[in-house]
């Protein structure tokens, strides 16, 4: 019989766990692989290095990365201010409603203005659909997991009225918004691919963050709340507004994640844009640890990943959704290797 | 042949030693008391013989057979049996429900039945409970039975007791020690873990005394004294602070609180009608046993829980419901009940600090970090915390945590320090230390309302004594006028 005793691990031990939880991943996985007739090690070699070995599909991993960069670190900050937002996916839709709305618009500004305007439209829209489970948070003590995530369900649904609806393509009867300007649309960043500003944009957002957290009173503040609610509030913390805040702060940026994907790569909003980055960004911040660093690298691998599931995919003949079950399970052994960090397993004879 | 023998108990916790190389013997029918400080080793010993720990070195032999226990449940089928600090009873069952919880044989349960079962095992073993009460109407004393009952109804023959009479007023206690008594005298064997020294001598024939995680001897009752008692576990006299007797206090109000109530997180009244007044330079000691609302008193004093009624006022200032940081900037210095939600654990020493007065530590609206830095580095010389400003204060030891939060509070010079439970769990040392560094505060000429359960503490402390009893004061004392006895009785309540 195995029992857990709580030991702390040694140093050089915590920063082997992303390795070792990589490794367990694809060992375990390697079972699904084999069913599938396919060589893991092969299978494998297409995940993880194939999409590295040529510049347009590397460039790719940057293109997927993008709004997982930017759901990752939303859910980053409200997870360290202890405000568990499950609804990313809803506030990168309302993001995305946003920049397909005022996109069209803006043929008459200049670049520069037309893209800060869409940008802080989609800021502001994410905001706006995170204040309502905030507000219920905060001032009701309803709990914040199940609203935030029920209004995923509801923003599906405003998201296929609209294209349904008011913004069905009069010509075509496509159910896609009016393509927003020319103007709006994020520069490429690189010749030949697909790579766009909202990369930019994601990275300054992960620079954002760690300076509020690490850098800020309203950081400290946002720590203290996420780590220990009570004692935060002792010493004079107000941790309602600060949980708001944070809330609020996360909202926006998963709208950035929304006005990215239609600014950079769709240009007009369709019901698909996004195959649940809100919910990869809680995998994420996860396996990141809640450290914005960790959370970038987190954010890339699971790109990485998402196209690796393609190539495997297309050279091997195993399913697509194998790049799913590699995220799930890696996320279920990396909380199972922070559980290591703080318990041994000791045997009991 | 003994009861029970443990033989060179070694157990780690990685760097830590909890127990190195520890010897136990308990004879057949006594009561053998295992003495030691906070942290001292007595607790591990004992959750190794209840099969909750597992031993890294030694071998256990109960009725002189080497056994081998992987968990309670084995421990349990030896006869072994244990009623720890906190109950483990499931609170909206009957007392009946309770004890036969998984010794309930067949599959069916007959409320009739087990309450027939449980009354004459009642009667049996002389333990006064109403099988068809809910538990979560006991009084603590009451739950204690039921837990002792538990046990024997378990075919208990040694029983273990960790710190029963921490929960207990001083007459509860003397109901305690006479059931054991009698216990004892059908049979029972009883390991009864303490640090207070009054009681181990009073109920004990033979006293183990651990320190450290070492055993430091066994002696007999008879042979020993509290003196001697109190050398072995501390390795020094007890406690050496006291209020300074001479010490003139000044009449110069700077509390007072008027007709002070509150109600509970459950709705339930927690305070009634409180009127105090503290002055300048004077201790003012709360005693009550737990859970009569001192602990609301504490929260309402350090802004974390709304009164319903009443005045506060600092000065000639009313403070009432103020929240913690204008009570901070009135000139309140809090130290909470519960250390670990004065102090987020997770974050570091130098940030616990700052966290408090954050508004002293910002520079062009970002953290200044060098100017925490220099703090931390003066507070924990100044408070010599045996820390280093970037270790996370959940790694250090409880009384170090405690003086993070002294030197957090008294470094801005409070008019008013409001200290619930300043020692409690801390060791010898630092619980001289806290008392010391309060007294100084009281020299200083600052208010100083003392929380405590350990009415020694009170004692030792106060300048003045208030009793508190079902949300009441229910008198008020000049330390000097009032004894031991006199106060036990008023907590709990008698007129």
């Amino acid at each position: 019989m195995f029992k857990l005793e709580r030991v702390p691990a040694p140093v050089w031990f915590r920063t082997l766990i992303p390795v070792l939880a990589i490794v367990t991943t694809f060992v375990v996985t390697s079972i699904l692989v084999l069913a599938a007739d396919a060589n893991p090690l092969q299978a494998y070699y297409y995940f993880l290095i194939g999409p590295l070995s040529n510049r347009v599909s590397a460039l790719e991993t940057l293109v997927k990365g993008t709004p997982l960069l930017l759901t990752g670190i939303a859910v980053t900050i409200a997870f360290a201010a202890g405000y568990w937002n499950i609804g990313a996916e809803g506030q990168l839709y309302a993001g995305a409603i946003a920049a397909a709305w005022v996109g069209p618009l803006l043929g008459d500004f200049p670049p520069v203005l037309a893209i800060i305007i869409m940008l802080s439209g989609g800021f502001l829209a994410g905001m706006l659909w995170a204040l309502i489970p905030a507000l219920l948070k905060v001032k009701l003590a309803v709990d914040e997991v199940v609203t935030t995530l029920l209004m995923n369900s509801v923003m599906i649904f405003i998201v296929s009225y609209l294209l349904n609806g008011p913004w069905r393509d009069p010509v075509s009867g496509w159910p896609q918004s009016p393509q927003i300007s020319t103007n709006a649309m994020l520069p490429k960043l690189v010749q030949g691919s697909r790579l766009h500003f909202g990369f930019i944009v994601a990275l300054v957002m992960i620079g954002v963050v760690w300076f509020i957290l690490s850098r800020t009173p309203l950081g400290l503040r946002m720590r203290a709340t996420g780590m220990r609610q009570e004692a935060a509030r002792f010493m004079g913390v107000n941790t309602s507004r600060i949980m708001l805040n944070a809330a609020l702060i996360s909202g926006g940026i998963a709208g950035l994640a929304g006005v990215s994907e239609i600014g950079g790569i769709h240009f007009h909003l369709i019901d698909a844009i996004s195959p649940g980055y809100g919910y990869s960004g809680i995998i994420i911040a996860t396996l990141g640890g809640l450290h914005p660093i960790g959370v970038g690298l987190a954010a890339l691998f699971i790109g990485l990943i998402d196209t690796g599931a393609q190539s495997v995919s297309r050279a091997l003949g195993v399913p697509v959704y194998l790049g799913n079950v590699v995220q799930g399970t890696l996320l279920l052994v990396t909380l199972g290797m922070f559980l290591l960090q703080n318990y041994r397993i000791i045997r009991v004879k | 042949m003994f009861a029970v023998q443990m033989k060179g108990i070694t157990k780690r916790f990685g760097p830590l030693v909890a127990n190195d190389h520890v010897d136990f013997e308990l004879e057949q029918g006594e009561v053998h008391a295992l003495l030691g400080e906070n942290g001292a080793g007595k607790t591990t010993l004992m959750r190794i013989l209840y099969g909750l720990y597992h031993v890294d070195e030694g071998e256990i032999l109960i009725n002189g057979e080497a056994v081998h226990m992987t968990s309670p449940k084995d421990a349990i089928a030896r006869g072994i049996g244990m009623v720890s600090q906190h109950f483990t009873l499931v609170q909206p069952f009957t007392v009946a429900e309770n004890v036969v919880l998984g010794y309930n044989p067949g599959m069916t349960l007959n409320p009739m039945a087990i309450q027939k079962l449980v009354k004459d095992a009642s009667e049996h073993f002389g333990l006064d409970v109403k099988p068809e009460a809910l538990v979560r109407h006991l009084s603590v004393g009451e739950c204690q039975r039921v837990e002792v009952l538990k046990a024997l109804y378990r075919n208990a023959s040694v029983l273990i007791m960790d710190e029963p009479t921490a929960v207990l007023v001083p007459q509860e206690v003397d109901v305690l020690f006479e059931t054991l008594e009698r216990l004892r005298k059908e049979g029972l064997s009883v390991i009864f873990i303490s640090h207070k020294l009054n009681e181990v001598m009073t109920i004990s024939d033979r006293i183990t005394v651990l320190r450290d995680g070492k055993k430091i001897g066994t002696v007999n009752q008879q042979d020993t004294s509290e003196g001697e008692l109190a050398r072995m576990m501390v390795g020094r006299e007890t406690f050496g602070v006291f209020r300074d007797e001479e010490a003139p206090c000044s009449s110069i109000p700077v509390l007072n609180i008027e007709n002070l109530s509150a109600v509970d997180k459950k709705g339930m009244v927690a305070l009634k009608d409180v009127c105090l007044q503290v002055c300048e330079g004077e201790v003012l000691g709360i005693a009550g046993v737990s859970g009569n609302g001192q602990s609301e008193l504490g929260r309402v004093l350090t802004g974390m829980l709304k009164s319903t009624q009443g005045k506060i006022i600092l000065g000639d200032q009313e403070i009432s419901g103020y929240d913690p940081v204008q009570l901070v900037e009135a000139g309140i210095g809090r130290i909470p009940e519960d250390r670990q939600s004065g102090l987020v654990g997770e974050l570091s020493v130098a940030e616990n600090f700052a966290l408090e007065n954050l508004g002293d530590y910002v520079k062009n609206g970002m953290l200044d970090k060098k100017q925490i830095r220099e703090k931390a580095d003066q507070l924990i010389q100044e408070f010599q915390i045996k820390a280093q400003p970037t270790d996370h204060c959940r790694s250090l030891s409880g009384g170090n945590m405690q003086k993070v939060i002294l030197a957090r509070v008294l470094s801005r010079q409070p008019r008013l320090v409001v200290a619930s439970q300043p020692t409690r769990g801390l060791d010898v040392g630092a619980t001289e230390y806290v008392r010391k560094r309060l007294l100084e505060e009281r020299a200083r000429g600052a208010a100083v309302l003392l929380i405590s359960e350990d009415l020694e503490e009170v004692i030792a402390l106060s300048d003045r004594i208030a009793v508190m009893y079902e949300g009441r004061i229910v008198g008020t004392f000049s330390a000097r006028d009032t004894t031991r006895e006199q106060l036990g009785l008023m907590m709990a309540g008698a007129q």
